[in-house]
């Protein structure tokens, strides 16, 4: 065992346990963990904006070869109308930029979306219906809990008869669905609390883990 | 008060202290509990198994430190197959700028050990603003979508980038995220591109993402600390993910003792 003698290590190491105190109960550590921890990411993001998009995107272009790259200037006004939103008198004129910006991201996300999230995920339903010893019947288990968890949030039918027993085995596909959705939540929780082990364990107490 | 009365009633600081042993004492006590390894995982150490040295796969590290813990291990795993194969590995951060710091250090570690030449067999883009305007004009013009590497040199000045016009010349594009960041690689650079994709994501959306998978929009998927592991037992070289993996068996017992316990009490007391 070899404890680090890195500064940032030991910054790390504290803010860990820090953050850790919050299990007993909330406290001075755990409120400096949690403001540092907000502040940090903020100020990152503003300066890492301001530099990428502002800076890199607008004012080094502009001002190299501004012959070429004038249009900037649209882009730079319609960013300085959202800011009007926050001057009462003239907060009209960011609806104009966040149209454009709605319409843009609308436009250019929609065929794609019916394309990669609905089309080709409903071909990919069109099974064929497979006992083999490689099939095992998977595609009609598919075939099953798409069309049964459909029935199930159709609400123009009472959910009565065949069609409520339909709807109820829609049930069970959505509750085996939520299972595997909390199983591999409390494994991504317990992944991140085994990370923070792996560092105090091999970064800060420097013991070889593997 | 009998004992599920008691059990009902216990401090939750102790079962915080068995969650904790529990991930704690496998790092001292190893029972070496074995690995098996799921096909989304195999399915993307067989496509890169599979690749040439002249190809090029794409790793995109759009996550941020809240996730590293998951999503490192994955990208060790990856860009160390890459090497070892010695496929041409161009890393970038398309949608979080916060995966900068996390993915240059250990992409130059990784050459490091594996004598790669920066420019040659690996490049390092970092994060430009754009997001999907950058997918979509990868797929048209990649040098020009790009312009410059994380080190401001200019991409027809690398020999690697330098002969990388679209998405025709990637053979692979891996996102590695904790958000939706790998769906939008699915609508921008597979359904408009023909891309091929892979996706590594932290467990709490792998769940999710199994549609995707089973149309075929991704060829496989790594999920979460076990997708790591998974992948790192594959080329043979156990490292991060593995080291956990004994940690999470653990604790997930200890949780499944607690779920049964749990509700063996709840309908003890119910039934008196």
């Amino acid at each position: 065992m070899h404890i680090s003698t890195n500064p940032w290590v030991w910054i790390a190491f504290f803010f860990t346990l820090s953050v850790y105190t919050f299990l007993w109960k909330d406290n001075f550590l755990y409120k400096i963990a949690e403001h540092v921890t907000v502040g940090v990411g903020m100020g990152f993001w503003i300066v890492l904006w301001w530099d990428q998009t502002v800076v890199g995107q607008f004012w080094i272009p502009l001002s190299t070869n501004f012959g070429t790259n004038f249009h900037l200037i649209v882009p730079a006004i319609m960013g300085l109308m959202m800011v009007t939103r926050i001057i009462p008198k003239y907060a009209w004129m960011s609806r104009y930029a966040l149209g454009f910006t709605i319409g843009a991201g609308a436009g250019f996300a929609l065929p794609r979306v019916i394309q990669g999230g609905i089309l080709q995920q409903l071909y990919a339903t069109l099974l064929p219906i497979d006992f083999s010893s490689t099939g095992l019947g998977y595609n009609l288990i598919i075939i099953i809990g798409v069309l049964s968890s459909l029935i199930y949030f159709f609400f123009s039918k009472e959910h009565k008869g065949v069609f409520g027993g339909i709807a109820n085995i829609g049930i069970w596909f959505l509750m085996v669905g939520f299972g595997a959705t909390f199983g591999y939540t409390v494994m991504a929780r317990l992944s991140l609390f085994i990370g923070r082990v792996l560092f105090v364990l091999g970064d800060f107490f420097g013991m070889q883990l593997f | 008060m009998n004992f599920w009365k008691k059990l009902e009633q216990l401090d939750r600081r102790i079962i915080y202290v068995i969650i904790t042993l529990a991930v704690i004492l496998p790092f001292f006590f190893r029972l070496g509990l074995p690995i098996s390894i799921s096909p989304e995982v195999k399915s993307i150490y067989d496509y890169i198994e599979n690749l040439s040295p002249t190809d090029v796969v794409f790793i995109s590290g759009d996550y941020d430190p809240q996730v590293d813990a998951e999503l490192t291990p994955m990208l060790e795993a990856l860009v160390r197959h890459c090497f070892k194969k010695n496929v041409k590995v161009i890393a970038a951060n398309v949608y979080n700028p916060q995966g900068v710091g996390l993915v240059e250090p250990r992409l130059k570690k990784l050459a490091r050990e594996y004598k790669k030449v920066y420019g040659v067999d690996y490049v390092f883009l970092g994060w430009k603003y754009g997001g999907t305007l950058l997918i979509m004009r990868m797929g048209e013009d990649f040098q020009g979508a790009w312009e410059v590497d994380y080190y401001n040199t200019r991409l027809e000045d690398l020999p690697l980038t330098s002969r990388i016009q679209d998405y025709d010349d990637i053979a692979l594009v891996v996102s590695l995220t904790g958000s939706g960041a790998y769906i939008s690689w699915i609508y921008y650079a597979y359904v408009q591109y023909g891309q091929k994709l892979a996706a590594g994501i932290t467990a709490v959306m792998a769940a999710d993402s199994y549609p995707y998978l089973q149309a075929g929009q991704i060829i496989g998927l790594l999920g979460g600390l076990r997708g790591a592991a998974e992948y790192e037992q594959l080329i043979g070289h156990p490292s991060l993910g593995s080291a956990g993996m004994e940690a999470q068996s653990w604790a997930h017992i200890a949780i499944i003792v607690f779920i049964i316990l749990g509700n063996i009490g709840y309908f003890k007391i119910k039934k008196k």
